[in-house]
């Protein structure tokens, strides 16, 4: 059992329980999300894997609460010990931005074009701390020496189409972490940068993340950048998660042979004249939520049992778990 | 329809290119004059030898995309030769190969699998068009498309028929790839062939190409921003910065002896991928500069730890290193002036 579960442990930061997403539209349904669980320790970093639509955007945005109201969402979201699930108005406000923060892979998306970087960030802290505008306008350039923004003084009045990839990835940051937020969610933030960038920002979400302490899930389909920065992973496939642990153990070899499969797949340059183990097929549609072991028609290790009902987690010792039942329970 | 076939025999390079140059002017103010220019592709050359994969990595922004357009003629270069197996491309002279011979002989694969394909049409009259457009009758170019849906592992009798939305991102660039071969071209330009695919799945299309390879006979040129993916399927590779080339190789002198501090520090950006030798530092910082003013000298020393003074005055010459394995860098070349000059020789 993960530490985080035990009774005489303090609430985790995160706690998710059996949330359900499903977006009924005219012409489709697609069960995204179908009854995921997880925790996340206060100052603890957890990343996400899982391939294309697997549902990590959505889990995701459903702790901000940020899905489209045509969503049917159901299950139990608690940050820091709050019900997100039944918060409105003012106090999802309060808690969106405040609380918990989120990081996107393109920050033109999350940065307005009008505004500068500067005035950006000091709206949030007096927006949310009811600062003044000189005391939130020392806070932005604090913020953007945090994040270390070059010549951050003179970045203050710059727009965000001015600022490189790298830069306005920073300023990203520096939005989020401008009303010190206990819970910082990112979603692939460094997917669209340069591999000399990436790794700046990588360590420098880890250097914050170490500093102010905060809890943090990352999101990413990338499974160096998770041995970078994580301390566990949780691995999603068809809106599940189908293993869960620490990072070091998972590295050095998966329980679930979804992971497994990944990781054999993943190219090294080692691999050079040899053919490429693959996982033959393509993940479910979702249309219908799943009754089996959604990897089972992919799986190599397929039996009749793994189609007799949804495999349950198994807990393998060492705070690893996987839903297969083929994993021993240790 | 004939096949196009070896004319130059196999030692001339399939492909020849010498100070190829493309600018982009950037338009601004109200009469829509010319207020900069960006530098994409500026001064490049290089070979693809006949069978080889040739590999080119780069920054964001270093021009990949734009040489790609530039060796398919998407793009009409500013300046340079391109000689393609012996024959100078668009000079429809006596010696000359015409671009609708050239074009026929080199085709592209893009990033993005949806855009690129007609959303009305069957995976298979797509595949079939461009043969149909360069005189095949359209039921032996048909025939032709099945014949190839099955080779990239499409089943026809399941396929043929389906359209690009009943298809995954893997399947889709399948396709892609089938649409290249169907005029049987000698050379395959490969832009971020597999970039938006999952993981699972780039292995199945990486195997896909390493077998078509073989079996027609291709060339390859493949670009990536994914380091090891280029180490996999390349023979040689070619290191952009900025518009220029850094560096070339063969692929272990490469990733086993970069030369060019901007290759060194870009192969030391991989991730780990194991979490107990986690990166403390970064081995490069800031950005790439802006392409419209590119620095003076090497392009890469306002990031480079060993840049000198002679690296802002003048700009590096390609020097072969050894067993065709070349830097643009003063410290590959002895009598540049640079302190550490003749140490990478
Ligand atoms: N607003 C929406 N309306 C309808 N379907 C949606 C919506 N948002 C997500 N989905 C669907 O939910 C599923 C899960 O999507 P999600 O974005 O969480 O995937 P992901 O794991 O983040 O994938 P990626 O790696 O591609 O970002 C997908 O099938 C997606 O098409
Ligand atoms: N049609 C265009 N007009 C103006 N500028 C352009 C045009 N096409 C490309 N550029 C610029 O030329 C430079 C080189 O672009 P290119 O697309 O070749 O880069 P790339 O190496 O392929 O980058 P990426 O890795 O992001 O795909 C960039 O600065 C880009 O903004
Ligand atoms: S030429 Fe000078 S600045 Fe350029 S890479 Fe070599 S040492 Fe660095
Ligand atoms: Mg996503
Ligand atoms: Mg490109």
């Amino acid at each position: 059992m993960s530490a985080a579960l035990k009774m005489d442990t303090p609430a985790p930061l995160v706690r998710v329980r059996d949330l359900n997403v499903t977006f009924m539209t005219r012409d489709r349904t697609v069960h995204a999300v179908n009854g995921m669980d997880m925790d996340l320790a206060a100052g603890e970093v957890l990343c996400i894997l899982g391939e294309s639509g697997s549902g990590k955007s959505v889990t995701l945005r459903a702790l901000l609460r940020l899905l489209p109201k045509f969503a049917r969402v159901s299950g139990s979201i608690e940050v820091a010990g709050r019900d997100v699930m039944a918060m409105n108005g003012n106090t999802l406000n309060d808690y969106r931005g405040g609380e918990a923060a989120m990081i996107f892979q393109e920050p033109m998306t999350a940065l307005d074009p009008v505004f500068t970087v500067g005035r950006q960030i000091a709206e949030v802290v007096q927006r949310h701390e009811g600062a003044s505008r000189a005391q939130a306008d020392a806070r932005a350039l604090e913020l953007l020496e945090l994040v270390q923004i070059p010549s951050a003084k003179r970045r203050l009045a710059a727009y965000p189409h001015e600022l490189s990839g790298g830069l306005r990835q920073r300023a990203m940051i520096a939005v989020a972490l401008a009303c010190r937020p206990k819970l910082l969610l990112a979603d692939e933030p460094t997917t669209a940068l340069d591999a000399t960038v990436q790794i700046q920002v990588l360590l420098l979400l880890r250097e914050l993340q170490q500093k102010l302490g905060m809890g943090v899930i990352f999101v990413t389909h990338d499974l160096g950048v998770a041995g970078e920065i994580a301390d566990r992973v949780a691995v999603m496939y068809a809106g599940r998660v189908v293993e869960e642990g620490p990072i070091g153990p998972f590295m050095a070899g998966p329980l679930h042979p979804y992971p497994t499969g990944l990781l054999n797949s993943t190219v090294h340059g080692n691999m050079r004249g040899k053919v490429l183990t693959t996982i033959p097929g393509a993940p479910p549609s979702l249309a219908t939520a799943p009754t089996t072991c959604s990897f089972s028609p992919r799986c190599g290790l397929a039996e009749a049992a793994c189609d007799a009902g949804v495999p349950p987690m198994v807990e393998a010792g060492g705070g690893r778990r996987a839903r297969c039942i083929k994993v021993a329970p240790g | 329809m004939d096949i196009a076939t070896d004319r130059g025999g196999p030692g001339t390079p399939l492909l020849s290119l010498d100070g190829l140059t493309k600018h982009f002017p950037i338009k601004g103010g109200l009469l829509g004059r010319t207020v900069a220019t960006v530098r994409a592709v500026d001064g490049v050359a290089f070979e693809v030898i006949k069978g080889e994969t040739l590999g080119i990595v780069g920054e964001s922004g270093c021009g990949k995309s734009t040489t790609a357009r530039l060796l398919m003629r998407l793009l009409d270069p500013d300046a340079g030769k391109m000689i393609f197996d012996g024959e100078a491309v668009g000079e429809p002279r006596a010696s000359g190969l015409s671009l609708r011979d050239y074009r026929r002989q080199v085709q592209m694969v893009f990033q993005d699998s949806y855009a690129s394909l007609n959303p009305r049409l069957p995976i298979e009259d797509s595949i079939a068009f461009a043969p149909i457009v360069h005189g095949l009758s359209r039921e032996k170019a048909n025939e032709r498309a099945r014949e190839i849906l099955a080779a990239v592992g499409l089943a026809p009798a399941q396929f043929a028929r389906r359209y690009p939305h009943e298809l995954s991102g893997g399947q889709r660039q399948r396709v892609n790839i089938a649409r290249a071969l169907a005029l049987q071209p000698r050379l395959i330009i490969l832009d971020e062939p597999v970039s938006a695919l999952d993981k699972s799945v780039e292995a199945q299309v990486l195997n896909l190409l390493v077998e078509l390879k073989a079996q027609f006979g291709l060339t390859y040129v493949f670009i990536s921003h994914d380091l090891n993916v280029v180490q996999f399927i390349s023979d040689r590779v070619l290191v952009m910065y900025l518009g220029e080339v850094v560096e070339l190789g063969p692929v272990d002198a490469i990733y086993d002896r970069p030369a060019h501090p901007y290759t060194r520090a870009l192969l030391a950006s991989r991730p780990s991928m194991d979490p107990a030798q986690r990166r403390t530092v970064p081995p490069l910082t800031g950005d790439p500069p802006n392409p419209v003013n590119p620095p003076s000298g090497c392009r890469f020393r306002t990031r480079c730890t060993h840049a000198e003074d002679i690296c802002a005055k003048a700009k590096p010459r390609a020097v072969d290193i050894g067993a065709g394995h070349i830097a643009a860098c003063h410290m590959a070349d002895a009598g540049s002036g640079h302190s550490q000059a003749g140490a990478l020789a």
